[in-house]
């Protein structure tokens, strides 16, 4: 199986306005690529799902610096100083969930559940409009699974089916948001051929990839 | 003391809590900073929320791999016996009740054990990240922070700001004092660097418990 095409062939599935999640946090573990690819071809108007909004110049980060996003659902916009000053003059509507909850609630997109009970945001803002639960005498919030159309990941080492094996801190997000979006995207850092990936080390199988896009850190 | 001693001295107190074997989550700023003060003898295990067990020091310059930072983007390492996983996993180490200690900062703490730090509104709001998760899931959660912001109290009767999370702080260690969120309230436990009592009690909104004390 061979789902190996071009970053350009790869953005060309993706409209303005679509909704992506973006493997990553801080940059380690950003497709940089493919947010070339979205800047070079102009598309706008996105709802990003990620970790953090990386840094003003750095990553997915730049998305925002360059206004291509309308929404930003992510747990931290801290590191990059456009996010809070688009946010502050009503450019840029933004979504804090605490960060265990939205890699949970994207898990449960991705493995097919219908959302998650948990303790966290209990007595703060993260409960409100939410409905709570209470399984045996403890309280937990029904948060809802999140999905996008896009789900676009880096792994390290990525063969032609999928296959991936990331380094370091890279697995964060990336392996959570593999197959919770309608069309999953990995960039490789090093593109391998099948087989040439030990199965024992292959850390997100290949199932969940649609396409992968090759080379390049 | 100027700012950075200050923060060195708040470290090195906190540090001393920290007990053999032991699985700690390190907040980003000042609480970093006690990972420099384990005294010897103590063996801790450092995590970090993006994804890894294991922390080590600051690599030399030409040993560094730019896919091995600390949740703050630092350059780091990962000591013999660590483990990189996913952020699923990391989350569920917190939340699970697997993390023995979590040091972080705060911009206002209650004498409940209520704690703000993730946003003032209009102003700054960076968002949550992990603290929600850390503060509800460590066994033992010691907010490290200097006294007063510029002289106003932080340790207050009732927080101001949206909270981060409510009733979970087990202890705040400042500058000034060592104070043990019990059932009654606050217990000054310990005043430091030659400050008295009063002093504490003057810069402190909430009410103090004191009983025997240690300078």
């Amino acid at each position: 199986m061979n789902k190996v095409i071009t970053v350009m062939d790869a953005i060309s599935h993706i409209k303005d306005g679509a909704t992506i999640m973006m493997g990553g946090f801080g940059i380690v573990g950003e497709p940089h690529k493919l947010i070339d690819g979205i800047l070079e071809a102009g598309i706008k108007d996105l709802t990003i799902i990620t970790t953090d909004t990386a840094w003003e110049d750095k990553g997915s980060g730049r998305l925002v610096t360059e206004r291509r996003c309308k929404k930003v659902i992510a747990s931290h916009i801290g590191t990059n100083k456009q996010s809070g000053i688009q946010m502050n003059a009503g450019e840029l509507e933004v979504e804090l969930i605490p960060q265990g909850t939205l890699i949970e609630c994207i898990r449960a997109s991705a493995y097919g559940l219908g959302g998650i009970l948990t303790p966290t945001g209990i007595g703060t803002a993260v409960e409100e409009g939410k409905q709570k639960i209470n399984v045996d005498g403890k309280d937990f919030l029904i948060e809802k699974p999140l999905r996008a159309d896009f789900a676009l990941i880096f792994g390290a080492k990525v063969d032609r089916s999928g296959n991936i094996t990331y380094k370091g801190v890279g697995m964060n997000s990336n392996h959570v948001m593999a197959g919770a979006a309608n069309m999953t995207i990995v960039e490789a850092g090093e593109l391998v051929d099948i087989g040439d990936i030990h199965p024992n080390h292959v850390n997100t199988p290949g199932i969940f990839i649609d396409y992968v896009v090759g080379g390049g850190k | 003391m100027d700012k950075n001693q200050m923060q060195n001295d708040i470290a090195a107190r906190v540090a001393l809590e920290l007990q053999d074997g032991q699985y700690v989550n390190l907040g980003i700023g000042l609480p970093t900073r006690v990972a420099d003060f384990v005294p010897n003898g103590i063996n801790v295990c450092f995590h970090s929320e993006n994804g890894f067990i294991g922390l080590g020091p600051t690599p030399k310059e030409n040993e560094a791999d730019d896919q091995i930072v600390n949740a703050g983007g630092a350059l780091v390492t990962i000591l013999p016996g660590g483990a990189f996983f996913d952020s699923a996993v990391s989350f569920g180490m917190i939340r699970g009740g697997h993390i023995d200690v979590t040091v972080l900062g705060a911009l206002q703490v209650a004498e409940n054990g209520d704690i703000a730090n993730y946003m003032i509104p209009g102003k700054m709001v960076p968002g949550m990240g992990g603290a929600m998760d850390l503060l509800i899931g460590a066994k033992k959660v010691i907010v490290a922070m200097e006294h007063t912001a510029k002289g106003s109290p932080k340790i207050l009767k009732n927080c101001t700001l949206p909270l981060t999370a409510k009733g979970v702080v087990s202890l705040i260690i400042t500058e000034m004092a060592v104070i043990e969120v019990v059932k009654e309230g606050l217990l000054l436990k310990e005043v430091r660097n030659g400050f008295s009592v009063d002093d504490v009690i003057a810069v402190t909104e909430a009410d103090l418990i004191v009983k025997e004390l240690v300078s």
